[in-house]
Order: C-alpha cells, then structure tokens, then sequence
C-alpha cells in the first residue's frame, strides 16, 4: 500500500471500534477502562470511547519517565503528569496508541501502569500496526495492519481535525520512540 | 517544542533563561504528580550514584535532596564531613576525586564558602554532575526554583505580580537565587525590605525596590517571601536583638492585612518563631510554607534527572 492510499482516520477509527467490539469487550462482562498514551493515543482513546459508549474517564499516561533512551536522549521537554483517574487494581484495562512501531513505547507504558496497581489485564489497541517491532509486543486490536517503505513514519496529528502525518525520514536510523 | 539549551551543572540561577526555568518547573510538575502514586519511584537514575556533600549543617535540604534521589531510583550517600578526611586536611579535590573514583555521578554540595560549587564544577571528570545546595551568601538554585515552582501553582502570571522580599537581605542566597529566577521569569515588581545593615550594597543593580519600612513594603502584595534571621551568619552588632527585630520586621497577622487579600506568605525554613514571623501567620491560611517543603522534593528530582539525562 502507498502512504496516499492510506484510509483516513474515519475509516481507520471505525475498524478500530469493529475489533475491540470483536475481539476485547467479549473477555469480560466488565467495561475497559481506557488508557490513551500521549498524545496521539489520547485522542483515539477519547473517539473510541465515545463510539463504544463508555462513559468513564479516560486515563493518560506520558510515558516519558518510562523511556528507555533516557540515558542517551535524557528528558523530553513539556511532559504532562500521567493521571489515571480511578483505582486500577483488578481492573479490565485497555491500553490505546496511534501506531504501533517499536513496541518501546507500550514496554513503558506496561511499567509505568503497574506502578499505579495491579490490573486484572492489559489490551492493547492501535489505529495502526506498522513493521518494526524491536520487542515481542502486540496488539490486541488493530484499525489497520501495514507494513510502510524504509525510513518512513506515520503519526497521527490533531487535535483537529485529526489525520495522518506520513513523511518519509532521511536516510539516518529512525530512533523514534514507537 | 524545541529543546532548551543543556545544562551541564546547576550553581545558579543568574545565567539561566526564562525558557530553561519553566522547562524545569514544567518536569517538577509532572514529576510532583508521581509523589502520589502506591509505588512513588521512578526508574530515571537506576544504576546511578548521588552524593551529599555537606560542608555546613543541614537536615531539611540534605533530606529533601536524598528522598529526590531516592524516588528516582539511584543510590544515595551522605557524605559526613565532619567525620570524613576532610577534617583531617584532604583538599576539596581529593575528596571529589576519591568520590569520582568510586564511580558517583552526581554530587550535591553545600559550603560555607561562596563558589565552591563551581570551583568542583570546574574540576569535575567529564559526566559528573555538581548541583550546588547552598554555597556562602551567593546562591541556593534548587531553593530559588522551588520558590518559583510554588508561587507558580498559585499565581497565573509572574508579569501581574508583586512580590516582597523582607529580611536579611545581606546574608541570603535564598533572596540572591529568588531575585535572579524572578528577573528571569519577568516579575512585574520586586522589592526588598529589611534593616539597612542587612540589606545588599547592589540591590538596585538587581532591579529591586528598596523599601525601609515593613508597612510600605507589604502594600498590595501578592508574594511575600519571609527570610530567616541568619545569626549564624551575623557579625555581632547588625541588629539590636531579636525583639528588636520581630517589631520593625517581624511578619503578624495585622501587617499582613496590608496585602491583597490573596496573598501567599513563603518561608525558605527553618523558621525562627516570634522573629521574622509571627505563629499565626507561619500556621496561617496564607502560609504555604509547608507546601514549598514538598514542592522541594519534586523540584530537585526535575533538576537531577535533567542534569544525568544530558550528559
């Protein structure tokens, strides 16, 4: 698929909403609390909930202390406080990012959530899931599976109107913290 | 945004920019946020080594820099000086040599000295980090940050505000750090009030508004910053005695009327009751020395990670 034929974020919501349906509210009769990682994540968390009917507060985690480049990178600046406004020990938890690349970035997130309890269990789910994982890391449900060129990025951009950034990198190693 | 320019030691707060000030603040905030949370730790400096060098006294500022340490997950040590080879006549640089050897990484210093920190700045091994804690009268970063932190959580424009400083002037690194951070910040009136034998010859260099008398000083406030009578510091003969000093200086309830209404009264500790401020007020409503204790932890954890995540 060529990065001008990606659907939008209409039709990539929309499949996203389709596999948690299918595949994460059927493990528990407990809604999901939902999790959106900052900041892409938070966006989608917040449409997703919004079409699922979930009406709790979502949580948002900054995954910056977490990092695990911070001894070459150090801190990124403007971090946010990570909130997660509700107890979440024995809880049906459902992790959202916009595109999952790496797998660094939810490694930091499963780490940064057990320092707030421990849930009954962790989804997760991404609007897109690209090539590049670096660590065994999944998703449990996904609004599109692609594989992208080397040296390319996708990262959603908002807050509005929300919509896919695709750009094609130089030729240097991608660190991006996906 | 755009990364601030690195910083490499923190010894003052003259040369820092308004833009690497807030980046600071900004990370205490969220770092604050994580005070909260059953497991309190973060896993920045895992691996790391901090040292407390203390050359003067200190419980509360060594403690808050160990607990800052400690959330972030590194080892800490206290180095005692007054039992340590030091008094024995090791020099300053053997000591952080030694120190170095061991392979610590960051070294929190206080002295009774002024420019001991940057002197060890100067002569530390490339990767090691000095955070000044206090050196002489010249300045107290991390006090000057946390400041700036607390009057930020309840005050929206440092450009609306006036702010008073009162007491002895002369003797504090505390005022010196809070001046220069709140120049940086762009303060919309400084002032400064205290007995002319303990106010600084270049206060009006500073940009401060001197003022004589406590009453004038405190008129429509919305920051007042209480220093603590340093006796340790005096010469004899600068004041007259402490009640003396608690009636032309001394904060209480009916002076403090003279300030808006919203005013929060700050106090860098520890406190001399009776002196520079009143029980009532210390305890008060308006107090938020407390709050600038706990503040103190996150403020140092934001310097400390920043410094190890650049070098």
């Amino acid at each position: 698929m060529k990065p001008n034929e990606l659907p939008d974020y209409p039709t990539l919501l929309a499949r996203l909403v389709g596999a948690v349906r299918e595949h994460i509210l059927p493990r528990s009769p407990q809604p999901p609390l939902l999790i959106g990682i900052q900041t892409g994540g938070l966006w989608v968390a917040a449409d997703l909930a919004h079409k699922l009917g979930l009406d709790a507060a979502i949580g948002r985690l900054d995954i910056g202390f977490y990092r695990d480049d911070y001894q070459h990178a150090g801190l990124a600046p403007a971090l946010l406080p990570s909130a997660l406004p509700w107890p979440i020990d024995d809880r049906q938890l459902l992790l959202v990012d916009d595109v999952l690349n790496t797998g660094r970035t939810v490694r930091a997130a499963l780490n940064e959530i057990f320092d707030f309890g421990r849930p009954a269990a962790i989804a997760l789910a991404v609007l897109i899931s690209r090539d590049g994982r670096e660590l065994p890391i999944q998703a449990d449900a996904v609004g599109l599976q692609i594989t992208l060129p080397a040296h390319t990025t996708v990262k959603l951009r908002g807050p509005a109107p929300l919509h896919l950034d695709y750009q094609v990198a130089r030729q240097t190693r991608n660190c991006e913290h996906g | 945004m755009a990364k601030p320019p690195p910083l490499r030691h923190l010894i003052t707060l003259a040369d820092l920019s308004a833009e690497q000030i807030i980046d600071l603040l900004d990370t205490a905030e969220s770092l604050r946020a994580t005070a909260l949370r059953p497991v309190n730790k973060l896993p920045l400096l895992r691996g790391r080594t901090v040292v407390n060098l203390f050359f003067e006294p200190s419980t509360r500022t060594r403690t808050s820099f160990e607990l800052a340490a400690k959330r972030l997950s590194a080892d800490v040590i206290n180095f005692d000086v007054a039992h340590s080879s030091t008094s024995k006549g090791e020099t300053l640089l053997d000591t952080l040599r030694n120190l170095e050897a061991m392979r610590c990484d960051l070294f929190v210093v206080r002295h009774q000295q002024n420019g001991t920190p940057a002197y060890l700045a100067e002569h530390a091994a490339p990767g090691v980090v000095i955070v000044n804690a206090g050196d002489g009268n010249h300045a107290h970063p991390t006090q000057g940050l946390l400041d700036m932190f607390t009057i930020r959580r309840h005050k929206a424009d440092f450009s609306q505000l006036t702010i008073t400083i009162v007491g002895d002037i002369l003797h504090s690194r505390v005022a010196r750090s809070d001046i220069h951070a709140l120049r940086a910040l762009g303060v919309g009136e400084l002032r400064i009030a205290g007995p002319a034998s303990l106010l600084p010859e270049d206060a009006a260099e500073l940009g401060c508004r001197i003022y004589h008398r406590i009453e004038d000083a405190l008129a429509n406030s919305d920051v007042i910053i209480m220093l603590r009578l340093q006796k340790e510091r005096m010469q004899h003969g600068l004041i007259a005695s402490d009640q003396d000093y608690a009636r032309c200086w001394g904060l209480d309830r009916q002076r403090l009327q003279l300030a808006r209404a919203d005013a929060i009264v700050m106090h860098p500790g520890p406190i001399n009751r009776g002196v520079e401020i009143s029980d009532e007020v210390a305890d008060g409503a308006q107090s938020v020395i407390l709050q600038q204790v706990s503040n103190g932890i996150a403020v140092r954890m934001a310097v400390m990670a920043k410094l190890l995540g650049q070098v």
